[in-house]
């Protein structure tokens, strides 16, 4: 087989290596524009589960690389003056020429062809004369952009600006510097590769980087400033500079990396944000795995190109999704500024959702032991102190304390009480409609009368007898109310026995759904005294927290949103109109509400469709409810309309928002979104994404998980107590 | 989990004949249900013609539509079709609605693509909503689609989710997005998850034929739901087991080589 590559990086000479490896009678060249010592930036890292498979695929290079590895268990975080360390991890890292090195030799020892100083200008020419032309060519691809409209090329910046320096201060772990300045944090990403050098990664959001005139230096400038910038954690060291120019880091994706005779391999095919230091690793298993599926289809190279593309699209789409993660959140650093230490540390660590609670508990249970006995108690650290995981960190508010984060919560009120015995710390009823009228179905119960108040507050009793708090989330169905019950589905309207509908615009909602009458004085003066009574009834039944629902398109958030609410009075128009009606109805709660009990709104702060309310409002309308009393947002989004197109049910899927409310409204969030494993729950608690998390598992499951994820000594001490 | 099969009413060439044995000789062996596809613009049998011929022959196998394409058709004529097969199979059908994938589908039925998601939400509205059409409330519905918006018009109008095929990660991927939606829209429980893969056991190179034929319109991807084709006793078990562990609660296997030993080997295999 004749095979021609173009770019001896590692992908491209690995795949040389192990192609010329398997059948010397194989005819390999590389083919590269650059000298054979030319090469930019400093050290690659690695993690030790690639170590494995290079080992295995080539114990030659293997042998050669790891004897010149930097290796190091820890983490070093710089922040606000503090270094916090995290150990037990398994970090290597090689200067990137040195690779290099290692990968030409063998190659000519080999014999595979190595021609530098080669530019590439016929890309058809060259596949042509070879039965699989290989494009390792970077992230510049030019094989790739030779086939762009074939291989559904799609290139797009992403994350901060960066500046990839060496220095030759010799680090002894994998350090984080977060570094504040007048325009704004910087940060560090900085790891030694050998035993002079280290690669020091500086980066920053565009706006700061503006700010800091960064857009205006030259490379020397640019070097001179940073080095002033970290003189003290340079500790008198230099940064070196090699080509090191700001750039933005480049997202590369392909729908397919191979056409007839032609395949991509590594950054050609496919980046992954520098932040997560998987490039090289990814590259060196492409090569792996595209070598091994041509030693399985010797006489069929298509299907050989088709097995590499299957075998290493979804590995590849994992890694891409949590380097976008983690690319995403140091462009947004800023905003966990006002965090302390160990949560910011935490959420740093578990920012692409690769490491969470119970994995760094393995690999570093004396960071997650800190982490657990700060949570509680917000900075008071007992030397030995064993606190449990966060999601059983009792919780405060006013009066009410929530004998840990889990929330669960039903539409049947029978279930209440098992659900409190299954171990939760706080359960809601909810929906519950504050009048009849206010139903969504004629399922849902409701707070409305004196006769409903006592059946509640028995209720209540059983929950608080099972040591758990209870909260009523009051509703009023407004456009979507008059329905028939969830077991038929949703939106569905009710054929018989229905009421009329009202909302703030006549707008049906649905299809088949009647055409709700828009609300007036009258209305809007009931509608609020209804929510009063029922939170005076609420109160009366002994239920610990009151949430008000302005979620899920249902009366109050069908206010807020532009694309239900088209008012022309001082109710809509701007979201200081739109949110005018919603806030009333709130204030007429508070006064019927005890000071000393929780009040919670359970929000939509993003509807997800173009015309309807976006997240900067969201949050915005978050703060002004804190202000009126809200101390806790209940965080939804989406169904304001029924077909809204950014609707995304991936695991998790509210916590990014919870998150944002958190750190920008700084209101304490309870969130869910199909999170159903306590160590999801626990990762974001401790990341100080949320402060209570509404589990959603089935309810037989329930207890077990949480006293496997408990740990036995506080599931004892929960049965003590 | 319980394993069903598909008529192979989308591969070319099959005649009545072929479809009716197939229904008939499926009914007597292991396979709880009996599934169409749709494609409009392709050589096939419609899948409600289909589904009423195999409905004359079975007594015993659910029918199910793995998917049809709603917007395709009238919503009139689409619930009439629907409770007239449900009517004549003694109320064996499960009816599973997408958008599906192809614009000439569209163009040859003279209907709008732009909307059809809309379009198919309606079609639900009105199925859920109508007994005064005849469809009785318990008539069980399934749908399909990758898209935010298609969870969400399962969760609210359907009872599950029927999965467009591929491996069993790709499919518990989906089925996690399926239960966040039903969760998402208070619905109580669980949705039902569905899913469904290819077979050819023995004539590997005619089912591949076949596959990237009709998958032609997604380009290169057509190669890989190719190579993804079942083609040994050994890969259908895994992959019975993968869907098994992902949650899938029923599981259809569609022929890509319209051969009756197709079906008795799978029967071999599965039983």
């Amino acid at each position: 087989m004749r095979v021609r590559i173009v770019g001896a990086g590692p992908a491209g000479l690995y795949l040389a290596v192990l192609l010329k490896k398997a059948d010397p009678s194989h005819d390999v060249e590389v083919v590269e524009r650059n000298l054979p010592d030319a090469t930019f930036g400093w050290g690659v890292v690695f993690s030790e589960g690639t170590l494995g498979e290079l080992r295995d695929a080539d114990p030659e290079t293997h042998v050669e690389i790891t004897d010149t590895f930097a290796r190091w268990p820890t983490v070093d975080i710089r922040y606000r003056g503090r270094l916090l360390r995290s150990r037990g991890h398994a970090f290597s890292a090689i200067g990137r020429r040195r690779l290099l090195q290692i990968m030409q030799r063998r190659a000519l020892g080999l014999g595979v062809g190595l021609r530098f100083e080669t530019e590439v200008s016929d890309v058809n020419g060259l596949a042509a004369e070879a039965d699989l032309l290989v494009g390792a060519d970077g992230v510049n691809s030019l094989v790739r952009r030779t086939y762009a409209a074939e291989f559904g090329e799609q290139v797009a910046p992403q994350g901060c600006k960066y500046v990839w320096f060496g220095t030759d201060l010799v680090l002894d772990a994998f350090t984080f510097i977060f570094k504040r300045t007048d325009a704004g944090i910087v940060q560090v990403h900085a790891y030694p590769f050998d035993e002079r050098t280290s690669t020091w990664i500086v980066e920053c959001p565009e706006t700061t980087w503006r700010g800091l005139g960064f857009d205006a230096m030259n490379e020397g400038e640019s070097l001179a400033a940073c080095e002033a910038l970290f003189a003290d954690e340079l500790r008198g060291h230099h940064l070196l500079s090699n080509r090191s120019l700001w750039t933005s880091f480049p997202l590369v994706r392909n729908d397919t990396w191979h056409r007839p005779g032609i395949v991509l391999l590594g950054d050609a095919a496919h980046t992954a944000h520098f932040s997560i230091g998987s490039g090289t690793k990814l590259a060196m298993e492409d090569a792996i795995a595209l070598s091994q599926a041509l030693v399985r289809h010797p006489r069929d190279i298509e299907r050989a190109l088709l097995d590499y593309e299957l075998e290493r699209q979804p590995v590849i789409e994992r890694f891409q999704q949590a380097a976008g993660e983690s690319a995403a959140y140091f462009t947004r650093v800023e905003r966990y500024a006002h965090m302390d230490p160990m949560p910011f540390a935490f959420n740093l660590l578990t920012r692409s959702g690769r490491v969470t609670h119970a994995n760094l508990a393995q690999r570093d249970p004396q960071f997650v032991r800190v982490l657990d006995a700060w949570f509680p108690g917000g900075g008071l650290l007992e030397p030995g102190a064993v606190a449990p995981p966060p999601l059983f960190a009792p919780w405060k508010a006013g009066a009410v304390e929530l004998r840990n984060r889990v929330v669960r919560a039903s539409a049947e009120p029978d279930r209440l009480p098992a659900l409190a015995r299954s171990g939760a710390g706080l359960v809601v009823a909810g929906p519950v409609a504050v009048t009849l009228d206010a139903r969504i179905s004629p399922d849902t119960p409701t707070l409305d009368d004196d006769a409903s108040a006592a059946a509640w507050a028995a209720l209540v009793d059983d929950v608080h007898a099972a040591r758990a708090a209870a909260a009523v989330s009051l509703t009023h169905a407004g456009r979507r109310g008059s329905t028939r019950p969830p077991t038929h589905g949703a939106d569905v309207p009710l054929r018989d026995g229905g009421w009329p509908l009202v909302a703030p615009s006549p707008i049906a909602y649905a299809p088949r759904m009647p055409v709700p009458r828009a609300m007036d004085a009258g209305d809007m003066a009931r509608v609020g005294q209804a929510f009063a009574a029922a939170a005076r009834r609420a109160a009366g039944a002994g239920f610990d927290m009151l949430e008000v629902d302005m979620g899920h398109g249902y009366l109050l958030a069908s206010f807020l949103s532009p694309a239900s609410n088209r008012r022309e009075d001082e109710y809509g128009g701007e979201l200081v109109g739109r949110l005018r009606f919603p806030l009333e109805v709130l204030d007429a709660v508070r006064q019927g509400w005890p000071e000393d009990r929780p009040l919670a709104v359970r929000l939509n702060v993003m509807d997800g469709t173009r015309r309807g309310l976006q997240l900067g409002e969201g949050i915005a309308i978050a703060g002004d409810l804190a202000e009126h009393g809200c101390g806790l947002i209940h965080v939804v989004a989406g169904q304001t309309v029924p077909e809204a197109a950014q609707a995304d049910y991936r695991r998790g899927f509210l916590t990014p928002l919870a998150d944002r409310v958190r750190a920008e409204a700084r209101v304490p969030t309870l969130v869910g979104g199909y999170i159903t494993t306590p160590d999801e729950a626990n990762t974001l608690l401790g990341a100080g994404r949320a402060d209570l998390c509404l589990l959603d598992v089935p309810d037989t499951d329930l207890e077990r998980e949480l006293v496997a994820a408990a740990g036995e000594e506080v599931a004892a001490a929960m049965a003590v107590a | 989990m319980r394993v069903g099969i598909g008529l192979p009413n989308t591969i070319p060439g099959v005649d009545g004949p072929v479809l009716v044995d197939w229904a008939r000789r499926a009914d007597a062996g292991p396979f709880s249900t009996l599934a169409v596809l749709d494609r409009l613009a392709y050589d096939s049998i419609e899948p409600f013609a289909a589904l009423a011929a195999a409905a004359g022959v079975t007594k015993r196998a659910g029918l199910a539509t793995m998917i049809a394409i709603g917007p395709l058709r009238n919503t009139a004529l689409l619930v009439k079709q629907a409770v007239s097969v449900d009517a004549l199979s003694g109320r064996r059908l499960t009816l599973g609605l997408a958008v599906g994938a192809r614009l000439d589908d569209y163009e040859t039925a003279g209907v709008e693509h732009r909307g059809r998601g809309a379009r198919l939400s309606e079609q639900l509205a009105t199925l859920r909503d109508g007994d005064d059409l005849g469809v009785r409330p318990n008539l069980r519905l399934l749908v399909g689609g990758m898209t935010g918006p298609a969870f969400a018009r399962m969760a609210r109008y359907a009872d599950g989710y029927a999965h467009n095929g591929g491996p069993p990660r790709a499919f518990a991927r989906a089925a996690d997005s399926a239960r966040a939606a039903w969760s998402d829209l208070g619905r109580p429980g669980r949705p039902v998850l569905w899913g469904q893969g290819y077979f050819a056991l023995g004539d590997e190179e005619a089912g591949a034929t076949y596959l990237r034929d009709y998958y032609a319109f997604t380009g290169p991807f057509a190669e890989k739901i190719a190579a993804g084709n079942l083609t040994s006793a050994r890969a259908i078990r895994d992959f019975v087991r993968g869907y098994a562990e992902a949650g899938c609660d029923e599981l259809i296997l569609f022929p890509t080589v319209a051969d009756l030993e197709q079906l008795d080997r799978l029967a071999e295999v599965v039983s």
